[in-house]
């Protein structure tokens, strides 16, 4: 069902759990769908420094999750919105038809932690 | 390691059905309708296979009509009866219960969008038809009522004796769906007083692709397998005849070992409960657990998406199902699940353990600690985690 790639991704996952001091928050997805997102993030100087992720859903979201955090360590925040799921799926080597959507997930709680971390920025700097 | 703990969605063959069938498709290979001595034996064959299995569920042989399993033998059921006797009473109202298997649910659909009008009973919280629900919802325009016999995902078993005797009441005829009841429980079609019964042999260490509809004698279905003249040109195409043989012989095995293997199994089952319910937290047992099939065990974890650990217990060695094997590519939350109320944001959680006659007490002392590992494993990754 997953190539060997989604499945290293998910039985050893990278950047679980939550970052200290966090910036930036975001979480898409529900319970009664069957997988949320949650994507913690320490960006300084336009820079995102830290990320981590916690994730409740199939194989599909944990490795998306994962390897999502890996792309954007160290990029920029204007780099890390250009992220596509598209990009995350052919960095997986290609996921299922049925299970396109995680990756889907992973892109929109990256622009969501972003976000949120941009609302934050401006309301601590109003002249900004 | 390897554990298989999936024994609801298959079994595997027993050595010894396999051995009696094994001659089936080499020596006598004939078609059991062809005259000469090739057929003849093979139809012989046949014979015997359609005695055994009779006497084991107490039928006549010629009210066992042989098919290509569960799904066929349930479709045949409900639009053979729907269609012959609307024709015939102009009733055309069909009952059975929310938490049937697809191939029901999907059938009765099918007559809801040709002229019949359709009831789904709810069950209790544990998963059981209650009868009085049925008294309720028949009618005098009610034709069938199918009610499975053991549900597949919970193993929940259903009160079938009262449940015909109520649809007889009301001149309406009743059909089980017994695929998942006979590797444990004893189904005398006489003393159930059932009208049509589907069952499937690998379920109870038989062959893949070979079943049964039991139709009591004066109860006739439209035919559904249109073709030649066999099963009394009931059900045309060629019998598998080795599938037929090693289902005659994995049934009469079952009857005869029924008691000493429910037992081990019953075992097995209750002490992986014992030991989930001490050791992990925050889990749900979901469905009666006292009118139940012994081998299910069905399970939600919260916090955590049931394919996860379904993949983490894969890679362990560990072989179980979410919900059922037939859900899986689903994205929709179990409607039996659905049915009993667990609430749907956790019932994604939900694990289907399914123990056999090869179970063993290690096999599952080794489930039970992976299954604790993986858990925490994808609870310490879950944001939903408190």
């Amino acid at each position: 069902m997953y190539n060997e790639k989604v499945m290293n991704e998910f039985k050893s996952p990278s950047n679980v759990g939550e970052v200290e001091n966090a910036n930036a928050v975001g979480q898409v997805g529900n319970a009664s769908c069957g997988d949320i997102m949650k994507i913690t993030m320490r960006i300084e100087d336009g820079i995102i420094q830290e990320v981590k992720f916690q994730t409740y859903g199939c194989a599909a979201a944990v490795a998306t999750s994962s390897i999502a955090t890996k792309m954007i360590k160290g990029k920029t925040i204007d780099e890390a919105l250009e992220l596509t799921n598209q990009e995350v799926i052919d960095e997986l080597g290609g996921l299922p038809a049925q299970k396109i959507h995680c990756s889907v997930l992973a892109e929109g709680a990256i622009k969501a932690a972003i976000k949120n971390y941009l609302e934050n920025y401006k309301k601590e700097n109003p002249t900004a | 390691m390897k554990v298989y703990l999936d024994y609801a969605a298959t079994t595997p063959v027993d050595d010894r059905v396999f051995e009696a069938m094994r001659p089936y498709y080499t020596d006598v290979f004939g078609n059991a309708n062809s005259v000469h001595s090739y057929g003849q034996e093979a139809a012989a064959a046949v014979d015997n296979a359609r005695r055994t299995i009779a006497e084991c569920i107490n039928a006549k042989r010629t009210e066992i009509y042989f098919t290509s399993g569960g799904t066929e033998a349930d479709n045949w059921a409900i639009k053979g009866m729907a269609v012959r006797y609307k024709a015939v009473t102009g009733r055309n109202h069909i009952i059975t219960s929310a938490i049937e298997h697809p191939a029901i649910i999907e059938s009765v659909k099918y007559m809801s969008k040709h002229g019949f009008d359709v009831t789904f009973l709810p069950v209790d919280e544990g998963g059981i038809v209650r009868p009085e629900v049925l008294e309720k919802a028949i009618t005098d325009k009610t034709v069938l009522v199918s009610v499975m016999a053991a549900n597949n995902e919970i193993g929940t078993i259903q009160p079938i004796k009262e449940l015909a005797k109520i649809a007889h009441a009301h001149g309406a005829f009743f059909h089980t769906d017994a695929v998942q009841a006979m590797s444990s429980m004893k189904m005398d079609v006489r003393d159930l007083d059932v009208d049509l019964m589907s069952f499937s042999a690998h379920k109870f260490y038989g062959p893949k692709g070979i079943g049964v509809l039991f139709v009591k004698s004066g109860v006739k279905p439209d035919k559904f397998m249109i073709g030649g003249h066999q099963e009394r040109t009931m059900r045309g195409g060629t019998t598998n005849v080795p599938a037929v043989v090693g289902m005659a012989e994995a049934l009469r095995l079952t009857v005869k070992e029924m008691d000493e293997n429910n037992a081990t199994i019953k075992a097995a089952r209750d002490h992986f409960l014992d030991r989930i319910r001490k050791e992990i937290p925050n889990i749900r047992i979901n469905g009666s657990l006292d009118s139940r099939v012994p081998g299910n065990a069905n399970v939600t974890f919260e916090y955590i998406e049931g394919e996860s650990l379904l993949l983490s217990l894969d890679l362990a060695g560990i072989a179980c199902s979410s919900g059922s094997a037939c859900s899986s590519g689903s994205l929709e939350p179990s409607h039996v699940l659905m049915a009993i109320g667990v609430p749907v944001e956790i019932s994604h959680g939900s694990i289907r353990f399914s123990f056999g006659k090869h179970t063993t007490l290690a096999d599952v002392d080794y489930v039970v600690d992976e299954l604790k590992k993986a858990v925490e494993r994808l609870r310490k990754m879950s944001p939903l985690t408190r």
